[in-house]
């Protein structure tokens, strides 16, 4: 069956991108009770793991994000999205930390997702792939770590989607947290980001070459549908602010308006071209599946419907940040985290860093978002009694 | 709430310079800070409340090993602490402190902050169920320089220090020291300790419910415990890392 997909779309998970892989071959126990495997995991490092595997950090990556954290993207060539945060003397410093990030599971740049072959059938998984979770995506990178021989991570930090499997691990795996930095994050998926989600999987169904999902098997690809979930999502991710910061009602390389559907105005430009690229670099498949597992995350109702609960006796230091003008993961959800941290007395730091950035605000230059970061990590290091040097 | 850094705090008619952001000596400690340093035990569970920009937790995180937690009001002063790697959260008094279970600390401090928040008694009553002892300290409105100034001048008393006028103030709720031995006495606070400090930093050993305390300091110190018996029962959280 895989002769009938286009060598252009097969590349998609491409064996030569850099990284590495890992076969898991013992299954996956999923919420949705399906035992999935085997499967692989491909993952990215940074730095070096020191001789008492202490100075590990795990980056988890946020929806539309991937391993390559801080080297260039192997389609687009882009830089790595967290570059500014992750290398040699940076907050995530490389020369004295050794970073890990995996693929996601369902993801769509190595990491076993719809877009995989099934071995049953031999063709791609497309709806036929379990619907996963993100405790789902943190069970895979347990699996990961056990075989890197890591049992206690330094730091688990992510922005978003990222900052929600933090919270899971810290949750699931406590004694493997020394330190939890879940940044733009939430307890659970609001139902404004639920109905935002919803928008963005219909737009990709309503593609009549998504055909029901087996667009691979067809030779087809859903871009327009896959664009426009994109460019809707794009737009919660900034602020009304910096929108109009970057674009006013400026128009694009025109003097008037057209008085025509043309993208007129910046904003407009902007947007499609958000959505042009994306379609370059993303399954449309997994953008069902992964929207699907943080419109299912809600930490609380693991727990009994009781957030402390889940974060009971819990060692970790946490470092909750977010930011002013977010407004799919607002402070004030950050803020009931911190209730719920404080009402079990673990160890919490809360900072709210103002910036006119949005949801996105984590991936830009933020200085305070830096400062504050690295000042928590050495606080950390401090305490876990790592030195400098090995 | 808890006030937006230590200085707009009431301290008449004594020069103050405003602590270093994390300062390693208890000789930069503010007299009042150092006092409640020297009154914290080695590695006890410390959560200071109104912890402005860090100067005692960073003190006592560094040179008496505590587990220590801070909250702050100001975003700022929240991130700088962080930002020096202290376990601080942006919070406020009044508000903040419930969700802490009872018991959660040894130590709750709170220092020049009381007097900004709007439910002093209810905040009071909670430090004492969170923490096996609350250190508490705040102006003494009943201090001999405000009662002149009140009396010669016949407004309210505002000096370089106290730059706020009555309009513009984050000090809503303003007592003298026998007001606030009163109102222990009235919710069943116990006060296991107390220390006046004259317009120098200088301790008096007077006794808070004198007169003379009342009129000659201009700070109190106090070292609060719940008057009931369970709550010394109460089961200890685990213990913490570091």
């Amino acid at each position: 069956m895989s002769a009938l997909i286009p060598s252009r779309l097969r590349s998609r998970s491409d064996p030569d991108w850099p990284g590495h892989r890992l076969l898991v071959r013992e299954p996956l126990r999923l919420d949705c009770g399906i035992d999935f495997g085997p499967f692989t995991i491909a993952y990215q490092t940074y730095g070096r793991l020191n001789p008492d595997r202490s100075n590990a950090i795990l980056v988890c990556h946020a929806l539309s994000g991937d391993q390559y954290v801080a080297d260039p993207h192997p389609i687009t060539g882009k830089p790595g999205w967290w570059e500014t945060m992750v290398g040699p003397g940076l907050v995530l410093d490389t020369e004295r930390f050794f970073i890990v990030c995996a693929n996601v599971l369902g993801g769509c740049m190595g990491t076993t997702g719809p877009q995989d072959i099934n071995p049953e059938t031999g063709e791609p998984w497309a709806l036929s792939f379990p619907v996963i979770t993100v405790h789902d995506m943190v069970r895979a990178q347990k699996r990961l770590l056990d075989h890197l021989g890591i049992e206690s991570l330094f730091c688990v930090t992510g922005g978003s989607m990222g900052g929600m499997q933090v919270l899971q691990w810290a949750a699931s795996y406590p004694e493997s947290v020394f330190a939890a930095v879940p940044i733009a994050a939430a307890a659970r998926h609001s139902a404004q980001n639920i109905a935002f989600h919803e928008v963005g999987r219909q737009a990709i169904m309503a593609d009549p070459d998504w055909s029901g999902g087996r667009y691979l098997t067809l030779g087809r690809r859903p871009v327009r549908g896959l664009a426009v979930a994109r460019m809707a999502a794009h737009i919660t991710y900034l602020s009304e602010a910096a929108l109009h910061r970057k674009f006013g009602r400026n128009l694009q390389d025109r003097h008037a308006v057209t008085y025509g559907f043309d993208a007129d105005f910046q904003v407009e430009s902007y947007l499609r071209h958000q959505g042009s690229t994306f379609v370059d670099r993303f399954d449309a498949n997994s953008y069902l599946y992964i929207t699907r597992a943080m419109d299912y995350f809600d930490l609380a109702v693991e727990h009994g419907g009781s957030l402390a609960s889940a974060f009971k006796g819990s060692q970790s230091r946490f470092c909750i940040i977010s930011f002013t003008s977010d407004w799919l993961f607002p402070t004030s959800e950050s803020r009931e985290l911190v209730q719920a941290l404080n009402s079990v007395a673990a160890n919490v730091s809360f900072v709210e860093i103002e910036t006119d950035n949005g949801h996105d605000a984590f991936l830009l230059h933020e200085p305070e978002l830096f400062e504050t970061l690295r000042g928590f990590l050495t606080g950390c290091a401090e305490h876990r009694g790592l030195t400098r040097s090995w | 709430m808890a006030g937006p850094s230590r200085s707009p705090a009431l301290n008449f008619g004594r020069a103050e310079a405003r602590p270093a952001a994390v300062d390693d000596a208890a000789e930069g400690l503010r007299r009042d800070l150092r006092l409640i340093a020297e009154m914290i035990d080695p590695g006890a569970r410390v959560l200071d409340i109104g912890c402005g920009d860090g100067a005692l937790l960073a003190h006592l995180v560094r040179h008496k090993n505590v587990d220590g937690r801070g909250m702050e009001l100001s975003q700022s002063g929240v991130n700088s602490c962080v930002g020096h790697g202290l376990p601080v959260i942006q919070g406020d008094a009044d508000r903040d402190l419930e969700a802490y279970p009872t018991g959660a600390f040894d130590v709750v401090v709170l220092s020049q902050t009381l007097q900004a928040t709007r439910e002093p008694r209810k905040v009071i009553e909670t430090l004492v169920r969170i923490g096996r002892r609350a250190i508490v300290s705040f102006p003494n409105f009943g201090f001999w320089r405000i009662r002149l100034h009140l009396l010669f001048c016949g407004r309210m008393p505002v000096s370089h220090l106290l730059a706020h006028p009555w309009y513009d103030t984050p000090n809503i709720h303003l007592c003298t020291i026998r007001d606030f031995v009163a109102m222990c006495d009235e919710i069943g606070v116990r006060v296991d300790r107390s220390v006046t400090l004259d317009r120098h930093g200088q301790p008096y050993s007077l006794d808070p419910h004198g007169s003379l305390a009342n009129l000659l300091a201009e700070q109190g110190v106090f070292v609060l415990s719940a008057n009931r018996g369970h709550l010394n029962a109460a089961a200890k959280p685990p213990g913490r890392q570091g």
